[in-house]
């Protein structure tokens, strides 16, 4: 097994509101190994978002890490100062988000955005700065990189931005990137460009991911592991065959079962009933479990607690559906 | 009239569109002074005959640009075509009389991408839904509140919601308000763009099964646009793959995902991020979509294409059958 490069235990993020706090991110642990993906799995509000901000040291209020440790190469980020966090971010821990424009500045040419991005981290020339942006650029498949350099964001396709994105977010080849949902808003067959290279970066040099989806396809195809999240909550957490083969919380089975590829053509898809809680209205027990078909009484007040503390391979949930029943492919 | 022109409900032949970008304040200025103003035309649909029949589901699919939804928009008659002919139950829609007119406008209904956009914020659920009843007359106003309620309950919303704004809804619930408003006018058809793309996936699944009880229970016709070939093949029963305004490939949903014929059928194909394929190597065809201002020579695809050859580059390849039900632009197939 791979050493832990990350790990996240009992993490709790909440955002004030007038009316009290909200947990968007509720008691979460998980680890990443070295040169591991991890795909973190959930609908819109679940906290897969709120996390990767969590690690990135990026929570600003109302929203506030209230509880827990985030323990990167054994040192907690939440004991760090912002300059140090600001020293890390980018250099160790790099984010891309599913809208390159909040990684790119519209009024910079890509070369002093990418050469700055160096230069904030190490001395280096800004020759030799421009020299590895462009060799960057190559690396994620963009032809003719010194053009390039000399462009504005605005210039480029969306697929060629989130390239870009990658490239300033592997200059300084960091030890984990966390990738939010960075194919989601793409073509097909420019997702698989995307995903190409990223696969390839990432076996290349080591670098471990988070990669944020709500597309279990694409964790198919890219994770290693799998954590699913709902409400706030890691519901269930495993290796993607694990996952995929053999899920034991309801709500990662009836995920699955509604992917219209699980489904004969033409029948009516497996559905999950009712719809993700606000977090402001999060149901006492198991907040799953309104939607649930395997929803107990002990559910209605009881939130189940993780089954493993090692959380490689967990889940929280009191009825579990059985082992080893695959969803129809 | 051929006998498959009068079973389809809804016929395009030969149908263009082209966009013209106007020039602006300093480029007409500048062509006072004498310089020659640069046209710029987009050809976002470029010749398309598309005929769907009555109670058939058929999924369009294509990426970004490729005029899939300008081709939905005309086929609901939301826009004109630049060229070519749509007939609608077997007559051609530019000069029907108003009320064949009116039962053509209302007959095709469109679902959008995103509900919000397409639900007036300041309007509750009740006059959204009823509006078109009482704008055309297609009720009396004391009859419509209960059309309203029957519509909602259609689409699985409770009553008490109609006097609710879009903006109290989820965005599933926003895609129901969308489809029971369509339903208030008693439609025939569907058109369908990307209806789901901006939902969750466990919301997905319920608008999908709206949709195909709906069918069963109407028995509308469908034509179905998205980018997600998973889902089309799923409610499709014919399935046209769009690429830089033309169709390329068109075929029974089932075959065409068996055996895809077109270069660019199979690289989509072989893209679909599926449950049942872990850990691959993903192998991505290269390059971009073209830009449909300055499109490629010859066929569109060739320059991303692994098969072109010299003739690719100089000669668009017809659609033609490759078997029964089946056609395909591609002169791979000339070869054999």
């Amino acid at each position: 097994m791979s050493a832990t490069l990350l790990e996240v235990r009992n993490l709790h993020t909440v955002f004030h509101a007038e009316k009290g706090a909200f947990a968007a991110v509720n008691d979460v642990s998980f680890s990443v190994g070295r040169g591991e993906i991890l795909g973190l799995v959930g609908e819109s509000g679940s906290g897969k978002s709120v996390t990767g901000l969590s690690i990135m040291g990026l929570i600003d209020p109302p929203g506030e890490i209230v509880a827990g440790e985030i323990l990167f190469k054994g040192e907690d980020l939440r004991r760090k100062s912002a300059s140090e966090m600001r020293l890390l971010r980018g250099d160790r821990i790099a984010m891309i988000f599913q809208d390159p424009l909040m990684t790119l500045n519209p009024v910079l040419r890509i070369g002093e955005q990418m050469t700055e991005a160096i230069t904030e981290h190490a001395a280096i020339h800004r020759a030799e700065a421009l020299r590895r942006a462009a060799e960057a650029l190559a690396q994620v498949g963009i032809p003719s990189p010194e053009a390039r350099l000399r462009g504005y964001p605005h210039e480029l396709s969306g697929g060629m931005r989130q390239r870009v994105a990658i490239a300033i977010a592997m200059l300084n080849k960091p030890d984990l990137i966390i990738a939010d949902e960075p194919t989601t808003a793409l073509d097909v067959t420019i997702q698989a460009q995307i995903l190409y290279e990223m696969q390839r970066l990432v076996r290349a040099s080591g670098t471990s991911m988070i990669w944020i989806t709500h597309d279990l396809g694409v964790i198919a195809g890219l994770a290693d592991r799998v954590a699913v999240m709902y409400a706030g909550r890691i519901v269930e957490t495993g290796t993607v065959d694990e996952i995929l083969d053999s899920p034991r919380h309801p709500y990662t089975q009836g995920l699955l079962r509604s992917v219209p590829s699980a489904n004969r053509p033409g029948d009516r898809l497996a559905q999950i009933e009712g719809m993700s809680p606000s977090l402001a209205a999060r149901p006492p027990g198991c907040a799953f479990h309104p939607r649930c078909p395997r929803a107990l009484d002990i559910c209605r007040h009881d939130d189940p607690a993780p089954t493993a503390v090692d959380s490689r391979r967990s889940w929280r949930c009191h009825n579990p559906a059985p082992a080893g029943v695959a969803v129809p492919a | 009239m051929s006998e498959a022109a009068t079973a389809a409900l809804i016929e395009l032949s030969a149908v263009r569109k082209r966009f013209e970008r106007r020039p602006d304040v300093a480029e007409r200025l500048l062509a006072l002074a004498g310089r020659p103003i640069e046209r710029r035309v987009v050809r976002a649909v470029d010749g398309v005959d598309l005929a769907i029949h009555r109670g058939e589901v058929v999924g369009l699919v294509g990426e970004s640009g490729c005029g899939k939804s300008t081709l939905g928009r005309m086929a609901a008659g939301i826009l004109a075509p630049t060229a070519g002919e749509i007939r609608y139950r077997g007559r051609a829609v530019t000069n029907l009389p108003p009320p064949d007119r009116m039962s053509y406008v209302l007959g095709v209904q469109m679902i959008f991408q995103d509900p919000y956009a397409s639900l007036n914020p300041r309007h509750p659920v009740r006059r959204i839904v009823g509006e078109a009843l009482h704008v055309h007359r297609l009720a009396p106003s004391r009859e419509i509140p209960e059309r309203v309620d029957r519509a909602l309950e259609e689409v699985g919303l409770d009553r008490s919601y109609r006097s609710r704004y879009p903006h109290q809804f989820s965005g599933g619930q926003r895609q129901r308000i969308g489809i029971a408003r369509a339903l208030a006018v008693e439609p025939e058809m569907l058109v369908c763009d990307e209806p789901v793309a901006a939902l969750d996936v466990s919301i997905q699944a319920q608008i999908i099964n709206l949709f195909m009880d709906l069918r069963e229970r109407r028995g509308l016709t469908y034509l179905f646009i998205s980018h997600d070939l998973g889902l089309v093949r799923h409610i499709s029963d014919r399935v046209a793959i769009m690429y830089l305004g033309r169709i390329v490939e068109m075929s029974p949903a089932a075959e065409l995902f068996a055996s895809p014929n077109h270069p660019y059928t199979q690289a989509l194909l072989a893209e679909i991020p599926s449950v049942g394929r872990r850990r691959r190597t993903f192998r991505p065809i290269q390059g971009e979509i073209p830009s449909p201002l300055n499109p490629p020579s010859g066929c569109a695809f060739h320059p991303r294409c692994p098969h072109a050859m010299p003739l690719c580059r100089t000669e668009a390849p017809p659609l033609a059958a490759i078997a029964p039900g089946r056609i395909s632009a591609c002169h791979l197939n000339d070869a054999t």
